[in-house]
């Protein structure tokens, strides 16, 4: 899963980070288990979305659409299923699979480094999230469901609080080239 | 067999994941079904870690309880010490022990007030990944019991109803999730109309008519029309009444705290509980509500 993006267009220029072994599967399943169990004790965190948040990180690191896009969909497929069954499967998979695809595609593109660009990468990924949970779930679904309020702003200000602390703390599980 | 361009193949990759999911959610929706094994699989992978966490958490405050802030307590004995601290200090322990098993005294005399109902006890153990959905875990399963939409309460008041269970977990469906229904009415008026989530702190009644006289404060129980929650048990309490189009608009807080679940209890049968006035100091919100209800065990008497 950590192998190099092939770039022959032009892009060689943006480096393309390697994990660790099983750093990738390894975070996966620590962020998943943490928004499970945290909100339990802390209520106020469940705002926080830990898997939007690596599927960002790995996505914009990694730079290769395919391996992002699929682990997107791997993430999305694992919240759906840890959400009960009042959430159908697909639903955070389709948001994430987008998210992940984006985030590869915009980090081949641009210096994805400074915690600034993480900030507000973090805030638009947030937003795009969103958008594509409330479509499909307005479209496939038939689910009334409201685009915006006041406390997803807050909630995705706070996620990218979070990323950029969490970004670069993942940063040293990254391969010396 | 046509080759894409090596910087299309992700895009058609991105079309046909998004697509092949959304035929999932077709799937799901046309036939009812809930990808059983895949939820299996994850919520088998996570709940060990969730049991683990929750016994590490119980264990790391237990040790903060009993011997750090025993720590502070001799600090502050120190200094009391000039003024009769030995009384004081045998209050500050008798306190700590007493707060830390007030939780647990109150569930465990809601269980014997009502040892005729059969129930469980149970430990939440993790929530719903995202904000998608209000949902908890508790560990408790088939193993123990448990079964598909059985009630699921506090001594406080109803939390909501399970709707998948495991062989050691559950997942409980709770009040405030969008897709939560109850049946219910007010307790002084009677007025039934169901009472459900819309992912907010807040339930909504949401068929009472505009001429039905509902005050805020009035205290909301289950009608037991739902064939799933006992009648008669706390439900929450009316916030807020506005005159809407066309039923009125009226706003419920939960009698149990949602937002800080530990423990719960799982009522194994549909059999209608006989809520008592005395009740602990630890208990007064079901205290209140069963004030309410002691009202209507007559009613519930002559129906039998």
């Amino acid at each position: 899963m950590n192998e190099a993006f092939d770039f022959q267009s032009g892009e060689t220029h943006i480096e393309v980070h390697k994990f660790l072994p099983f750093a990738v599967a390894g975070v996966t399943i620590l962020a998943l288990f943490v928004q499970a169990f945290v909100p339990v004790y802390f209520p106020r965190l469940a705002i926080l979305d830990l898997p939007l948040i690596i599927t960002i990180y790995f996505g914009l690191s990694r730079r290769n659409p395919s391996s992002g896009l699929m682990l997107g969909m791997v993430i999305g497929l694992l919240q759906d299923s840890l959400s009960g069954p009042t959430v159908p499967l697909g639903l955070f998979g389709i948001a994430k699979t987008v998210i992940g695809y984006m985030a590869s595609s915009i980090g081949a593109r641009l210096d994805t480094e400074h915690p600034a660009a993480r900030f507000a990468l973090t805030v638009i990924f947030f937003g795009v999230h969103q958008g594509i949970l409330v479509l499909t779930r307005r479209l496939l679904l038939a689910q009334p469901e409201t685009w915006f309020t006041f406390q997803l702003a807050v909630a995705a200000t706070f996620n990218a609080i979070v990323a950029v602390f969490l970004f670069a703390f993942l940063d040293r599980l990254r391969k010396r080239q | 067999m046509a080759t894409f361009p090596s910087r299309h193949r992700s895009l058609v990759l991105l079309a046909g994941v998004i697509l092949a999911q959304v035929v999932l959610l077709a799937v799901q929706i046309k036939r009812d079904s809930q990808g059983r094994m895949i939820r299996v699989w994850a919520v088998g992978a996570v709940s060990p870690f969730e049991r683990g966490g929750s016994w590490g958490v119980g264990r790391v405050r237990d040790t903060w309880r009993h011997y750090f802030a025993l720590q502070n307590t001799s600090r502050e004995n120190e200094r009391l010490r000039r003024e009769n601290d030995e009384l004081k200090l045998q209050l500050t322990q008798l306190q700590g022990k007493a707060a830390e098993s007030d939780r647990l005294a109150a569930l465990l005399h809601f269980r014997e007030a009502h040892r005729s109902n059969p129930m469980i006890n149970a430990r939440v153990i993790g929530v719903s990944v995202g904000t998608a959905s209000r949902t908890v875990d508790i560990d408790r399963g088939s193993r123990d019991g448990i079964r598909r939409n059985m009630a699921v309460i506090t001594p406080d008041g109803v939390v909501g109803k399970v709707i998948e269970v495991f062989a050691t977990t559950s997942q409980i469906l709770l009040l405030t999730d969008k897709e939560s229904g109850i049946g219910a009415m007010l307790a002084e008026s009677r007025i039934q109309s169901p009472v459900g989530g819309n992912g907010e702190p807040l339930l909504v009644m949401k068929y009472v008519a505009n001429d039905d006289n509902v005050k805020s404060g009035e205290s909301v129980v289950t009608s037991g029309m739902d064939r799933i929650f006992p009648r008669d048990l706390p439900l929450g309490t009316v916030t807020e009444v506005k005159a809407g189009n066309p039923f009125k608009q009226i706003r419920v807080k939960p009698s149990a705290n949602l937002e800080r679940l530990e423990e719960v209890i799982v009522l194994l049968s549909q059999e209608p509980l006989e809520m008592k006035n005395e009740a602990p100091a630890g208990q007064q919100n079901s205290a209140g509500a069963g004030a309410v209800k002691a009202g209507t065990s007559e009613t519930r008497k002559e129906n039998r």
